[in-house]
């Protein structure tokens, strides 16, 4: 199989070279003072930006279909932006202290379900991007992590994203955030239990287990503050640069569904009564991919728009969860048995999540 | 001085080897950059998470990319 499968969800886009940083008072991290409170005000200043853009500047009537979907857009666009650069930032710099080869030595020693425990709570913040799968799944593997743990971990990485969560948190309140958190390790965790139950490591190529195999160390230990927050600055500008495109993207789908979708209709058809609607959202969302970043937007709207709170979120985690791409590189490793019940596993618990919430809520 | 770029050919690998180059060629050091691109050979050197930056044969970093100036001092 060739080896140029793009298909990660992380960073990449970035052309510009980092500026080398001084050991002075600004360059070392003193910026920061200035640029909070400055970005602060931005933020607070933005909902009556957007609609004095909207209904004064152009002339559009509050109230009306056109008008209301640009003030959402007007306003919205530039606030998850703004909310995103902030988190991807403190999450990079936090993430500087975390490798994977750090969780994967914590997760070697753990066996039966408090190894997928942990894994699925690693899961949220090691840096993870899915074109490293196929090594950081060797390399889990090989150094005695149970199967079970690796998948937990595997699930959990992309599904229950760091970024996704802060951003669910701005925009939605803490409730939701831990609602989506709590869930999204939940399924991690009980995927990778029943696929570590089933006992399925003959199911992996041999290769996986018959290539020499050198463990690594953490390279990243001793870093200083200032080199973490480059290192971290340029990771937002990377991940930024490469999202930006598709937050805005989805915010403008999201504005066209706040101003121009009657409520009634969604609904319809993503309200609790129509019992179809999590596995048919699921199903949607499986081969779907986007980052969680750019599928909030739209969520939010669904959500406003009468769209029952479990069919959102399991939508949500499809799309974030599973894809196509990550499949066909998992492939390399996985042979079709494994690969097939670890879609349907954790297709099977997002479906349950959806119809669990649906229920209670 | 052999320089390895490890990494399936996602963009930030390609960021990497261009820095790695250009750390290299600012130094004016005799050196050969090879891209690492199938998995076996990159899980060999024990590198978890791409791109992966090897200098003759020892892992400086993986899963970022590093600044020229970082690289340069490990070019040194």
């Amino acid at each position: 199989m060739s080896g140029d499968v793009n298909a990660c969800g992380c960073a990449g886009t970035a052309a510009t070279p980092a500026k080398q940083a001084g050991p002075g008072f600004w360059a070392s991290g003193g910026w920061l003072l200035a640029a909070l409170p400055a970005w602060i005000a931005l933020y607070l200043v933005l909902k009556p930006l957007a609609d004095g853009l909207a209904f004064h500047l152009l002339g559009l009537r509050p109230g009306s279909r056109l008008g209301e979907a640009v003030a959402f857009f007007a306003y919205d666009g530039p606030k998850v932006l703004l909310l995103l650069g902030l988190v991807v930032l403190g999450v990079s710099f936090v993430q500087t202290f975390i490798s994977p080869e750090r969780t994967r030595d914590l997760l070697a020693k753990r066996t039966g379900v408090w190894g997928n425990l942990l894994a699925s709570l690693l899961g949220i913040a090691t840096p993870f991007c899915s074109c490293s799968a196929v090594p950081l799944f060797i390399g889990f593997v090989r150094v005695g992590v149970p199967l079970g743990a690796t998948f937990s971990f595997l699930i959990s990485a992309p599904m229950v994203n760091e970024v996704a969560l802060f951003l669910l948190l701005g925009l939605f309140g803490w409730r939701i955030a831990l609602l989506y958190t709590i869930t999204g390790v939940t399924i991690a965790f009980l995927s990778g239990w029943v696929i570590g139950k089933l006992r399925m490591e003959r199911h992996l190529e041999a290769w996986v287990m018959e290539i020499p195999f050198e463990a690594s160390v953490d390279a990243g230990g001793a870093l200083g503050f200032s080199a973490r927050l480059n290192q971290a600055l340029q990771a937002t500008r990377d991940i930024v640069g490469k999202v930006w495109l598709y937050v805005l993207a989805g915010i403008a789908v999201g504005a066209f569904l706040h101003g121009y979708v009657p409520a009634e209709l969604l609904a319809r058809f993503m309200g609790k009564s129509s019992w179809w609607s999590v596995p048919l959202a699921v199903l949607i969302g499986v081969p779907l991919y986007a980052s969680a970043a750019g599928i909030i937007p739209i969520v939010q709207v669904l959500l406003a728009k009468g769209a029952a709170l479990g069919t959102a979120l399991a939508f949500m985690m499809a799309v974030a969860g599973l894809s196509l791409p990550e499949t066909i590189i998992l492939r390399k490793v996985l042979r079709p048995t494994l690969i097939a019940t670890f879609l349907g596993v954790v297709t099977l618990g997002i479906v349950l999540v959806g119809y669990l919430f649906n229920i209670l809520m | 001085m052999k320089i390895e770029v490890l990494g399936t050919g996602c963009a930030k690998c390609k960021l990497l080897a261009e820095r790695a180059e250009e750390a290299a060629r600012g130094l004016g050091v005799d050196f050969t950059l090879v891209k690492v691109t199938d998995y076996p050979a990159i899980v060999a050197r024990g590198v978890m998470s791409t791109p992966g930056l090897v200098v003759d044969g020892v892992v400086k970093s993986q899963g970022h990319v590093p600044t020229t100036a970082a690289i340069q001092e490990w070019l040194r």
